[in-house]
């Protein structure tokens, strides 16, 4: 199997969560993910650029948001880093919970965990790490070397 | 495909058919614009007909959940209708089927108002 990364540096703008969802589901069709996956998976990376751009670098002009795809022999590993101030993730409430429910936000996180095999979040002072990773399963159509 | 509604009366429900994403942004704008403006005419039937939305994402969800506590503390009563699958699972994986009450067909949600 062929290992491929591709990298893109965005603003931080509503396009950029627009754009990240585009790119999501182009790569995952590339792979060769089914339907279902590959809107698991373009909504999971949705969800991750939200908060890169709102809650990381909140809008901010001269704040980036990186965003990685990267096929290994078994994974696509998505990676979004802000330039933000960090995440308290022990803050973040399940939004399972009956007191939670009618909430009108805070159910992002938790998506990205049912879409994905992995949810890893790595906060610091200099921003947010967000990795997800989805398992390859049967054989992919593998995709085209792209880069930016 | 951006988010388009259009409303109509039936028996003194309102019925919202909307179309297309309900997201962060214009989606979820018109959609809370559209029940405000309801809401503000005296409206308190209301039912979201979501038969051609495709997407939805938290941003929505949570959109959806402010138009129905909206409602409710004004009176009113907010109901979903025709959900499609995608829509469908986010509400079960989110328990947020067992909040709404949801409807599959335009003459037993405009019935089932008081």
């Amino acid at each position: 199997m062929t290992e491929q990364r591709v990298s893109y540096t965005l603003d931080s703008s509503l396009e950029t969560i627009d754009n990240a969802e585009e790119k999501a589901t182009r790569f995952a069709s590339e792979l060769g993910f089914g339907d279902d996956e590959v809107m698991q998976i373009s909504m999971a990376v949705r969800e991750g650029a939200v908060n890169a751009v709102l809650h990381g670098n909140a809008y901010a002009p001269d704040k980036k948001v990186i965003l990685a795809f990267e096929r290994t022999g078994s994974e696509l590993v998505i990676t979004i880093r802000d330039q933000g101030k960090g995440m308290d993730l022990s803050k973040i409430p399940n939004p399972l919970a009956p007191e939670n429910l009618l909430k009108t936000s805070g159910r992002g996180i938790f998506l990205m965990r049912s879409f994905m095999d992995v949810v890893e979040i790595r906060p610091s002072s200099t921003g947010t790490e967000l990795k997800l990773i989805k398992h390859v399963h049967g054989p992919t159509a593998g995709g085209k070397e792209a880069s930016q | 495909m951006t988010m388009k509604v259009g409303s109509r009366q039936v028996d003194g429900v309102v019925i919202v058919d909307c179309s297309g994403r309900i997201t962060l942004g214009e989606g979820s704008v018109i959609l809370r614009d559209t029940v405000r403006d309801l809401l503000s005419k005296g409206n308190k039937k209301i039912v979201l007909n979501l038969q051609d939305v495709n997407y939805i994402d938290s941003s929505g969800i949570g959109e959806l959940v402010s138009a129905f506590t909206t409602t409710k503390n004004q009176g009113g009563e907010l109901k979903l209708l025709n959900l499609t699958k995608k829509v469908n699972d986010l509400l079960q994986i989110t328990k947020l089927y067992t909040v709404f009450d949801v409807k599959d067909d335009e003459p037993s949600a405009v019935k089932s108002f008081k």
